[in-house]
């Protein structure tokens, strides 16, 4: 079974890393931060997989963490783009 | 291999295809709406069912609870997040226009 | 048959290296700031493999809570003061670049040389902490070793947030008449549901770590992405009556330390040698108020100046329109 999910991590990492071509190619910030979002879910699920792998059920609380706090940096960045619009 | 590890390794598996399906989307589709449509489909699907997979595997019923309340922030994290960029592209493409 | 997680491990190390490197050397600054936030999702991925959950919380709270916003927010910054100003940057001279690159060098070799010098194979500490346990107070090592064994460290660690927010508060000063970003309803309800459940992981993080993974640093950077949302949205404004509470919040954590290392001193013992029977009462008190420091400073930071009304400057630039 460990095997099994480590090779399902594997894929995984390396499917959102394809992913962050989107952030070379944009065109826009938008497009950039959403490879960082897809990339922070593929993190949340590969810390609930390597929680059963490496039988550490704190790794949940970093997963717990992820979660939460996913929003924070797109809120950031669509708070401040719409603020600094000229008038 | 018992028959409990035999579904959970189908959902977690069938979890994964759903991030590569994101992914894929996020680079191949040709707006920002329509990729904003394949990463929620990984967000709340790929990891649904990677978080079920884990969940019928884990050890105490506190880490299912857990499990799920990290699959319910993303979900809603997610919507928020989509929508905000959303209303963000929207309204940039309004004042391009104008 | 290659073990998967050997290939995962290997597949991860490459990546932190690649992300680290692309997101140095690209041109675009958003997109540099999109891969360092990326760099340290997978940073804390590397931790939780090499075994160091605490580590990997504290990344996970710094990484997504606070350093992609502090960055987003400077490039804001420095973008909206170019566009007003523009003064002509004006260029590094040569003497100061040599002598840069010269320090840069020298840390990198004294680094080196530590690295070579350091025992390798050993046992390290762990069999000296896990003889230590019962006399810490608590039941988590790192905990042990970061609010007892080595407490000097710890303090500093958090004097240096006080040092940067005193910094901060000296450099800027203003406050902000920007009116709130409309962010939609859908915001309103989703911080209505995450911001109570963000503090109360906050605050679990805080209790947990007297056991298992958590902490003081875990808990304030979780809390301070509070904080961090509460100024975005603008649904907390900072005022100059705030200052007061405040300051008072900023040198909580320090003073408290210190007067708990101090008042601990005599009778034969060391400052942080704590009285065994207080042992857990004096370190979860140390670790709740380094929280709220850590959480309120984290936040100040990211505000990034002293909320003082300036009438002779708001007149002429006709406020600020900038976070």
């Amino acid at each position: 079974m460990t095997s099994f999910l480590g090779g399902i991590l594997v894929v995984l990492l390396a499917s959102v890393l394809g992913g962050l071509v989107r952030v070379f190619r944009g065109p826009g910030a938008a497009d950039r931060l959403m490879a960082a979002q897809l990339f922070g879910t593929a993190a949340v699920a590969m810390l609930l997989i390597l929680s059963q792998v490496m039988a550490m059920p704190a790794l949940l609380d970093v997963a717990m963490v992820f979660a939460l706090l996913a929003a924070v940096t797109l809120v950031a960045f669509v708070a401040l783009s719409a603020r600094g619009r000229p008038q | 291999m018992t028959p409990l590890e035999l579904i959970a390794g189908a959902l977690i598996a069938l979890g994964a295809v759903f991030f590569i399906a994101g992914t894929v989307g996020v680079l191949r589709f040709p707006d920002i709406f329509c990729r904003l449509h394949a990463l929620t489909k990984a967000d709340g699907l790929g990891l649904g069912l990677v978080a079920l997979g884990v969940g019928l595997l884990a050890a105490s019923p506190g880490a299912v609870v857990r499990i799920a309340l990290v699959w319910f922030f993303v979900v809603v994290a997610s919507a928020t997040c989509s929508h905000l960029i959303a209303r963000h592209a929207l309204e940039r493409a309004r004042r391009e226009r104008s | 048959m290659i073990d998967t997680m050997v290939i995962f491990d290997l597949l991860l190390a490459v990546a932190v290296v690649a992300l680290a490197v692309a997101s140095m050397t690209t041109r675009d600054m958003f997109a540099a700031i999109v891969l360092f936030v990326v760099f340290g999702l997978l940073s804390a991925l590397a931790w939780v493999r090499l075994s160091a959950p605490d580590v990997a919380l504290a990344e996970a709270a710094i990484g997504t809570g606070v350093t992609g916003a502090l960055l987003l927010r400077t490039l804001h910054h420095v973008q909206t003061v170019e566009r007003k100003a523009a003064p002509e940057p004006l260029p590094v001279p040569m003497g100061v670049q040599i002598a840069n690159a010269a320090f840069c060098g020298l840390l990198t070799l004294g680094l080196a040389a530590a690295f070579a010098g350091a025992p390798r194979g050993g046992p390290g500490f762990d069999l000296l902490v896990a003889d230590a346990m019962s006399i810490s107070g608590v039941d988590h090592p790192v905990t042990a070793v970061l609010l007892n064994f080595r407490a000097y460290d710890t303090l500093m660690e958090v004097v240096v947030l006080l040092a940067a927010v005193i910094a901060v508060w000296q450099i800027e000063r203003g406050l902000s008449d920007a009116p709130a970003p409309a962010l939609g309803e859908v915001w309103q309800g989703f911080a209505r549901l995450t911001l109570p459940a963000i503090v109360v992981v906050g605050t679990y993080l805080l209790w947990v770590g007297s056991s298992a993974p958590g902490g003081a640093f875990q808990g304030g950077a979780v809390l301070a992405a509070v904080g961090l949302l509460l100024l975005l949205s603008r649904l907390y404004v900072p005022r100059p009556s705030h200052r007061g509470a405040a300051r008072v919040a900023f040198v909580l954590g320090t003073g408290a330390f210190a007067a708990v290392a101090l008042l601990v001193t005599g009778g034969g013992r060391m400052p942080f040698e704590y009285p065994l029977e207080h042992a857990k009462t004096l370190i979860l008190l140390i670790e709740g108020l380094v929280t709220i420091s850590i959480a309120v400073t984290l936040a100040a930071l990211f505000h990034g100046r002293e909320p003082v009304a300036l009438p002779e400057r708001a007149a002429g630039t006709g406020g600020r329109d900038d976070a």
